[in-house]
């Protein structure tokens, strides 16, 4: 059957819902020996966020279907979650200040 | 006003493509979503403000975590369990995660046969999928008690951060009840496509108007989004 989007719905073989599970089921995999394997620093994180975004991606692209959505509605939900990432960088900031100054100021107590 | 599906987007489209067409879309003075329903846009809309939510959450935990000077917990020791004489670190948060993206999966075949009218194949993957939610909320609730018979609490914890606690509950709570609902919703809904509504236009009891088929993919979204959080607090509650 071939990919459509219409109103009266989402057409697509079910191979492609069953070849998304599999993937989903290797990435969750990698991400578990990750941690059984317990690689440490850059490397731990680099794998971790990788396999997340890939999961992520693969959800709302194929089981979400917001890969036959209209450009409209996808860039309205998709684009409002990126100001995350500023309040994100916010709050690291102000982490790195809160831990300097405790451990600056409050060296011994348990804060 | 009645929910009625809408015109297919491809007759109403014009030729643009890409920022054009989203231009076009949002400044044609009519309703913007063109060929979506009000009920998924307002799920995804709904779905949206969700997400702000947990990336709150998420973001208070990393502020506790980065900004004190006692030691985290390590997620990996916390959680790890005892199976036949094997210490396995993390073994039920990945069972979880499995039992999850396998409702995920019932879930996506469930709005496929939907759409193909597929009564009975429908509903049982609905089930299966509300069976699947439900194990997860079992575990989760194992999980709890283990935690809570070790002594964590949302002020102290026997191994580090006091934070921990609260950064747990708040979390994991927040993300069980929404499993939770998702169960009923799905349990609702499966009886609908069970009993024919769809087929027949049946009024629904609140609403008092007859549904649409539609309503499997609306669920869906709403339990892929279930399993897409899950995706997050994994890597960063259980994997830091």
């Amino acid at each position: 059957m071939a990919h459509a989007a219409t109103a009266e719905g989402q057409q697509h073989p079910i191979k492609l819902y069953l070849v998304v599970w599999g993937w989903l089921f290797i990435l969750s995999a990698f991400s578990y020996l990750v941690d059984y394997f317990q690689l440490e620093g850059m490397l731990r994180w680099a794998l971790i966020l990788l396999f997340m975004a890939l999961k992520a991606g693969l959800i709302i692209a194929v089981f979400m279907h917001m890969a036959w959505e209209r450009l409209a509605l996808t860039y309205a939900i998709l684009l409002p979650p990126l100001v995350v990432l500023v309040f994100l960088g916010i709050m690291m900031f102000e982490s790195d200040y809160t831990l300097y100054m405790r451990e600056t100021f409050f060296a011994g107590a348990a804060l | 006003m009645p929910d009625v599906a809408p015109a297919p987007a491809q007759d109403i489209a014009t030729e643009r493509t890409g920022w054009r067409a989203v231009v076009a879309d949002w400044s044609a003075d009519r309703r913007t979503f063109r060929g979506v329903s009000w009920g998924k846009a307002m799920m995804w809309i709904f779905l949206l403000s969700d997400t702000f939510i947990f990336s709150c959450f998420l973001i208070a935990y990393m502020t506790a975590r980065m900004s004190t000077t006692v030691p985290w917990p390590n997620a990996s020791e916390v959680f790890a369990l005892e199976i036949f004489g094997t210490n396995l670190p993390l073994i039920l948060i990945a069972i979880m995660t499995f039992v999850l993206i396998s409702s995920s999966g019932t879930m996506a075949m469930a709005v496929n046969f939907a759409y193909r009218r597929d009564r009975v194949k429908t509903a049982l993957l609905m089930l299966a999928t509300a069976l699947f939610g439900a194990a997860f909320v079992g575990m989760q609730a194992f999980e709890w008690t283990k935690l809570i018979h070790e002594g964590v609490r949302p002020w102290e914890n026997p191994w580090g951060a006091p934070q921990f606690g609260a950064a747990f509950f708040m979390i994991t709570g927040f993300h069980g009840t929404h499993v939770t609902i998702g169960v009923i919703f799905l349990l609702i809904i499966a009886r609908k496509v069970w009993r024919g509504d769809f087929d027949q236009g049946r009024k629904g009891f609140f609403t008092s108007r007859s549904g649409r088929w539609e309503i499997v993919e609306i669920t869906g979204l709403y339990w892929h989004f279930v399993d897409l959080v899950w995706v997050f607090i994994f890597a960063f509650f259980y994997l830091w």
